[in-house]
């Protein structure tokens, strides 16, 4: 048919043939960091769910005869005033941090692209509404209001305070995907779409969601990180996990009034803390790096001709 | 630029307005400060509870909305209602209130210059050493949460006091009690005592700032009108200094109004590990007592300051950007 | 190669490149932009460097005054007026920078630092190489402001440049590159983001500029006739290298590299002459991976077993030569045949129109679809008295109303079934609305729509979705239009799920559709960012003709691509109209492409239809002064041709379309206007709204009060 006009095969001619996929994951593994980031993330995880089974001791039955007692073959992390071994209780404690950690980065992130993507498309009195809840949302910090409302759900357990913790973590996400959206509504082949005939929900499921999906894939990993610091912030201050529950939190505020005395009380838990933020951090970095289509040494070419 | 800004000072007040009726709602309804009362020993009879919790404007069988109205009423003459102990809250907002300030202030000013400042030497010596240097240092610092800085640095200082003998840097309260001698002396004091808390609070700006100075500065290095400044004849510092930097701050300012939260948020942990009395301690505090009116004070402060910081942030943003002036 | 030149500079020259190489740090190693590149530049003359996006040439450019980014690398010679540049320290290029060699960039809103106002800018720019006091500078930056033509400098000093137009931030650019009397100006693509009448205007100054200075020009440019307008002497890149250079005139009469003259008969001619386009086969040779031999072989028809085991040199085709060097084997049997682009590439064979306009392989445009023939076809698209307008709002959270935009403001289209109707206008003349409107498919704000017999004002929303179905659109830019997250194959089936066509039809019509396009059906599962651009271009065709629509928007569907791209979709697109009995609504900037493609042509400006009519008539013989003004603006790639024709250059921008002035619109910048002699005339235009008229029976109306007068062989009169 037009056979006469046709261009040689993409093979000839596609810079790469390799996947987008692939292309990610080659460049991750090319950055130190976020390999680092995953080997550390993993073995954390591997602590968390399988240090109970290495232990023969229970995180909250004391054992009498050793109090206050420094780290030994018999108590790796040495025990706490009652007795209880600190190993056991760290590794439950991670346990606690780590589920909320990526529960909380879940949610949070669930409503900042659905909030951010609808306010971005529709527009209008939408939009208007929902950045002024966004804005109201920001003008306290979470921690306030995390605060009186936990002393109310002393009951609910930790379920609830995760729902909290992720109610007042998407504002800024929502703001982002907003601001994204509204650059991807113009975009040609939104337009194209929509001169189609598809439906608005249709569009922001398949071309807007997926066209914001490094940077809610990358803004969730950070958020991991950020909801561990949040729930070990007010669990140290009594208004996150409470007793019987332990979580990184609730052991740095028991072993804090020690920790000059008994170091082991304190540092083991911050120092998983903080390993594992880092860590966190380092994927996050590397992913953006890596799905960050502009990353990466080659000269941006600029399009040849503004839209008239 | 007048008029953009009244336009967002309107918009700010009507935030204000909204946000305070929230957490005056939220406050009123989860903290329950008839079980404060009913907790007294020896517990005082339930007519006279009702009454106390009247007089405090904190009886939940009045509806939420009346409760509101009666404190907004007073808060527009200045009165910010009692506390649960029948005292005036504005006599603890007054005396905490400069305390609080005192540290926010001097902590995410040297938080967000120093910030700014490494961010910026990051960028333009960016995979050098010092960059990367600069880069591992704020990414632990990122990934350590406020109060555990505070607590590192005051275990720090009791360490060091333990082997010294006496106290080398002060981690309590923020004046020596009792302490004697002039205006010199007690600046000394101060300043002695504001090292830690400030520290611990400027640490984690710091680190936030000069990531995300970092990355806008590489922005700007890559620009075009970076490339005029050279072509016109400016060596590359030059250009960099006169063009490069005042573009890069910009959007420093939209960060800026945001991470107040976070600061306060911060200083809210600090205050109470260094046993500093103000509003962060004060909230915590409250919150225990179910002091529903000094709750709603901390949160109107929160709510002033943030608003504030905004409106300054938009402000530099004027000032800085001509393009969102018109 | 070096001795060839040298024969030819018995002085020495003002600006000698030598075996230029820069490389890029790449993901995978170096890659290469400028693989050899000897360049010579006497004082006063003007060199121009054309080639395609990833030639090298505004490396080439940019590599003189070492402005290149960090992952650069830089080896080679480039010496000023013998003085060494390569590898000089920073400090002492600083004092070459803008006082000797002065830059002009292409995108002169990103060139100006947003945030400082444009009279410091160039004030900055003299005070760095002068010892002169700020009032001083100030002054001086007046003065230049007014040489290159910015009404009231004085004001002008205190703006911003985001409150400059793109013809005026442009000229400010020159303005502050010559603010130091430059030896050598250096241009970089300086009118690509302009429209042709403001294009017109900025090379103007870039002349004036020249004059006033004495400096001599490096004019790097994508298009040829801008090339062919402006410069003395022409260089060639491709792929990374100089493939040809001689005298402008030499060039483009008897070009020496298969290349070059490939060039030359891919570009659409607005003279109408010059037969139908020729395409280069294949894409631009990707850089990273460049084959042995000739990086050209590969697209090459002539290319011969030889030409992939050693890259030829660039030298004389033959003794007499001269200063006309190639890079090619077969150099010298082109200079002696000189053939035509079309005997040498293969020239696709266009099926016979299956609508009324035979215009494949004919140019003069007389035997086109006469009028007895046009009126027994079907319309299907009528626009009469289109308005849309915008609010003009103010407010950060309460917006309010403050004014208008009138975007569109009385468009009227007409086009019958199997015709491909041009339409024409610059930024901001309501084109892209105009289409929008149109793709709404709802009530229009004034005026009527209908299209294929239906009024689009009582639609249901049945009808519309099913209308839907039967217009199309294909957009500018192919990478914008596809996203980038789904594979060619979904992208293409999106428009049939949305019709709700059953899956197995869906199966079988993706590969067919690819194959019709051109396109390897079993690359339906690759990503948009694995083609080139014109294949994209194809994907974007390919999707637009899924659900078999009768009409089909293209919305300026080949101005991202280069030249010898942009020949094969456009000979696409006519293919796929005659096949499929199509009617186009084409939409665009470039008035050689629409000479070359459309039967009628439709003249926008600042909202309104000011002149439409049959192609020939309207580009022969326009009678509205804009279209006059707008067809003398085009340059040509014909350098004989370029000098000869008498310009008509529009004075300053379009005004601001949030105005609705009384009269016509074109008034402000009309030079018809401003030689009218007598009050009535005058009055008339400042009062009186132009209709579209004509001769009846003649397909050709325009809006003018004063038209061209007629000549008098006038057809069809």
């Amino acid at each position: 048919m037009t056979t006469t006009v046709a261009e040689p095969s993409a093979s000839a001619t596609a810079p790469r043939s390799t996947g987008r996929g692939r292309l990610v994951l080659a460049r991750l593994l090319a950055a130190r960091g976020a390999v680092t980031g995953t080997v550390v993330v993993l073995l954390l995880f591997a602590l968390a769910f399988g240090g109970p089974y290495l232990t023969p001791w229970d995180y909250a039955a004391p054992d009498f005869s050793a109090l206050h007692q420094p780290p030994s073959a018999d108590h790796w992390f040495g025990t706490n005033g009652v007795g209880q071994d600190v190993f056991a209780q760290t590794v439950r404690g991670l346990q606690k941090s780590l589920v909320i950690g990526l529960l909380v980065a879940l949610f949070s992130t669930v409503l900042a692209s659905v909030v951010g993507a609808c306010a971005g498309y529709f527009g209008g009195w939408a939009d208007r509404a929902l950045m002024f809840l966004v804005d109201l949302m920001l003008v306290f910090p979470s921690f306030l209001i995390i605060t009186i409302v936990s002393s109310r759900l002393k009951s609910a357990g930790w379920i609830a305070f995760v729902l909290l913790l992720a109610l007042f973590n998407w504002m800024i996400t929502a703001r982002v995907v907003r601001s994204m959206t509204i650059s991807l509504r113009e975009r040609e082949f939104v337009r194209a779409a929509r001169f189609m005939g598809v439906r608005p929900l249709r569009i922001i499921s398949r071309h807007i969601l997926p066209n914001v999906a490094s940077f809610l894939i990358i803004d969730a990993t950070i958020a991991v990180g950020g909801a561990v610091m949040s729930e070990t912030a007010l669990s140290y201050f009594g208004f996150g996990v409470k007793a019987p529950d332990v979580s990184l939190g609730t052991l740095l505020a028991a072993g804090t009034s020690e920790a000059p005395v008994f170091p082991w009380l304190f540092y083991f838990a911050a120092g998983l803390l903080v390993v594992f933020v880092l860590a966190v951090n380092l994927i996050g970095d590397g992913l953006r790096d890596a799905l960050d289509p502009t990353s990466g040494a080659a000269p941006r070419r600029r399009p040849r001709r503004k839209r008239p | 630029m007048l008029r953009y800004l009244a336009k967002r000072l309107g918009y700010y007040t009507a935030l204000l307005i909204a946000a305070v009726f929230l957490a005056y709602a939220i406050s009123a309804t989860a903290l329950q400060p008839r079980t404060y009362f009913d907790a007294k020993v020896p517990r005082p009879a339930a007519e006279s509870v009702e009454h106390q919790l009247t007089a405090l404007n904190l009886n939940d069988h009045t509806p939420v909305v009346e409760r509101f109205g009666h404190w907004a009423g007073g808060l527009l003459h200045g009165d910010l209602g009692r506390t649960i102990h029948d005292t005036p809250v504005s006599d603890d907002f007054g005396r905490r209130v400069w305390v609080s300030l005192r540290l926010l202030l001097l902590g995410s000013l040297l938080g967000m210059v120093l910030g700014v400042a490494a961010g910026a030497w990051s960028a333009v010596r960016q995979y050098r050493f010092s960059d990367r240097l600069l880069t591992v240092l704020s990414f632990v610092l990122l990934s350590t949460p406020v109060f555990l800085v505070a607590l590192f640095l005051k275990n720090g200082a009791i360490a060091a006091k333990d082997a010294a003998g006496h106290d080398v840097i002060p981690f309590t309260g923020y004046e020596t009690p009792g302490l004697t001698g002039g205006l010199g002396t007690h600046l000394a004091d101060w300043a002695l005592h504001l090292l830690l808390p400030t520290i611990s609070l400027a640490l984690g700006g710091l680190a936030t700032y000069s990531r995300y100075q970092r990355g806008t500065m590489l922005d700007v290095l890559g620009s075009d009108y970076l490339r005029t400044a050279e072509a016109k004849g400016l060596t590359r510092r030059q250009a960099l200094l006169r063009h490069g930097l005042r573009t890069a701050v910009i959007p420093m300012s939209t960060m800026f109004a945001y991470s107040f939260l976070g600061i306060f948020t911060g200083a809210i942990f600090t205050e109470t590990i260094f046993g500093w009395h103000g509003m962060g301690e004060w909230l915590i505090q409250s919150i225990n007592e179910q002091d529903v009116n000094s709750v709603v004070a901390v949160n109107l402060f929160t709510a002033v300051v943030v608003l504030a910081s905004g409106f300054l942030a938009d402000t530099l943003h004027a000032a800085l950007d001509p393009r969102v002036r018109s | 190669m070096t001795t060839a030149l040298d024969t030819t500079t018995v002085d020495t020259p003002l600006l000698a490149v030598r075996d230029l190489r820069v490389d890029f740090a790449g993901p995978h190693g170096p890659v290469p932009a400028v693989r050899g590149v000897d360049l010579t530049l006497r004082r006063g003359e003007t060199l121009g460097i054309v080639g395609e996006s990833g030639s090298g040439k505004s490396v080439t450019a940019l590599s003189v005054l070492g402005l290149l980014p960090g992952t650069a690398r830089v080896s080679g010679s480039v010496r000023l007026d013998g003085r060494e540049l390569v590898g000089l320290p920073g400090k002492e290029l600083a004092a070459i920078r803008g006082r000797r060699v002065a830059m002009v960039f292409q995108d002169p809103l990103s060139a100006f630092t947003p945030v400082y106002r444009i009279g410091d800018q160039i004030a900055e720019a003299v005070r760095i190489h002068q010892r002169v006091d700020k009032a001083t500078a100030r002054r001086r930056a007046a003065e230049l402001l007014d040489l290159v033509g910015i009404p009231a400098p004085d004001r002008a000093l205190d703006s911003f440049p985001h409150e400059f137009s793109g013809g005026m931030r442009q000229r400010a650019m020159i303005a502050m590159a010559v603010a130091n009397e430059p030896d050598i100006l250096l241009a970089d693509e300086p009118t690509t983001a302009l429209d042709v009448t403001i294009q017109a205007q900025v090379l103007d100054v870039l002349r004036t500029a020249r004059r006033e200075t004495g400096a001599a020009l490096v004019l790097v440019s994508h298009d040829l006739g801008v090339i062919a307008g402006t410069a003395d002497r022409v260089a060639v890149m491709y792929a990374g290298r100089v493939v040809e250079t001689a005298g402008v005139d030499e060039l483009f009469e008897a070009p020496h590299h298969p290349y070059a003259l490939g060039l030359i008969g891919a570009l659409p001619r607005l003279d109408g002459r010059g037969g139908p386009l020729v395409p280069i086969p294949g894409a631009p040779a990707p850089m990273a991976e460049l084959p042995p031999g000739c990086p050209f072989a590969p697209r090459c028809p002539l290319a011969q077993d030889r030409c992939s085991t050693a890259e030829p040199v660039l030298e004389p085709a033959s003794e007499g030569a001269g200063d006309h060097l190639s890079a090619c084997v077969r150099s010298a049997e082109l200079a002696g045949r000189r053939p035509a682009p079309a005997e040498v590439y293969p020239v696709p064979e266009l099926p016979a129109p299956s609508g009324g306009s035979g215009r494949s392989g004919r140019s003069d445009g007389s035997d086109r679809s006469d009028r007895s023939d046009r009126s027994g076809r079907a319309p299907v698209l009528a626009v009469s008295g289109l308005g849309k307008t915008f609010p003009l709002l103010k407010g950060t959270v309460f917006k309010r109303k403050v004014g208008e935009v009138y975007a569109v403001d009385g468009v009227d289209l007409d086009l019958r079934e199997g015709e491909t109707l041009g339409l024409v206008g610059e930024s901001g003349s309501g084109k892209s609305t105009t289409l929008f409107e149109l793709l709404r498919l709802g009530a229009p704000e004034s005026g009527r729509i209908e299209l294929l017999g239906h009024d689009t004002a009582r639609l249901t929303r049945a009808e519309a979705h099913r209308l839907r179905a039967e217009l199309q659109i294909v957009f500018q830019d192919p990478m914008a239009s596809l996203d980038p997250r789904m594979p060619i194959g979904d992208i293409v089936a999106e428009p049939l799920l949305t019709q709700r066509a059953p899956r197995a039809e869906i199966a079988r019509r993706v590969p067919e559709l690819l194959r019709q396009v051109g396109l390897d059906p079993e690359h339906a599962v690759r990503y948009p960012h694995q083609f080139s651009g014109g294949q994209r271009q194809r994907v974007s065709i390919a999707r637009a003709l899924a659900v078999r629509p009768k009409l089909l928007v293209l919305d300026e569907p080949v101005s991202a691509l280069d030249v010898s791209i942009q020949a094969g979709v456009l000979n696409l697109l006519q293919a796929l109209k005659a096949e499929l009995g199509l009617s186009y609504l084409f939409v665009s900037h470039d008035l050689s492409v629409i000479r070359h493609l459309a039967d009628r042509v439709s003249v926008m400006y600042l909202g309104r239809t000011v002149e439409q009519g049959e192609v020939s008539a309207v580009f022969d013989r326009p009678r509205h002064p804009y279209t006059r003004a707008l067809l003398s603006a085009v340059p040509l790639p014909d350098p004989a041709a370029e000098r000869a024709r008498d310009r008509v250059l529009l004075a300053g921008d379009p005004p601001s379309p949030t105005e609705r002035r009384a009269g016509c619109p074109f008034r402000t910048r009309c030079p018809r206007y401003a030689g009218l002699t007598t009050p009535a005339d005058r009055t008339r235009c400042e009062q009186e709204r132009p209709a579209l008229t004509g001769d009846p029976g003649a397909d050709h109306q325009a809006a003018c009060h004063h038209p061209e007068p007629p000549p008098a062989d006038a057809h069809g009169g």
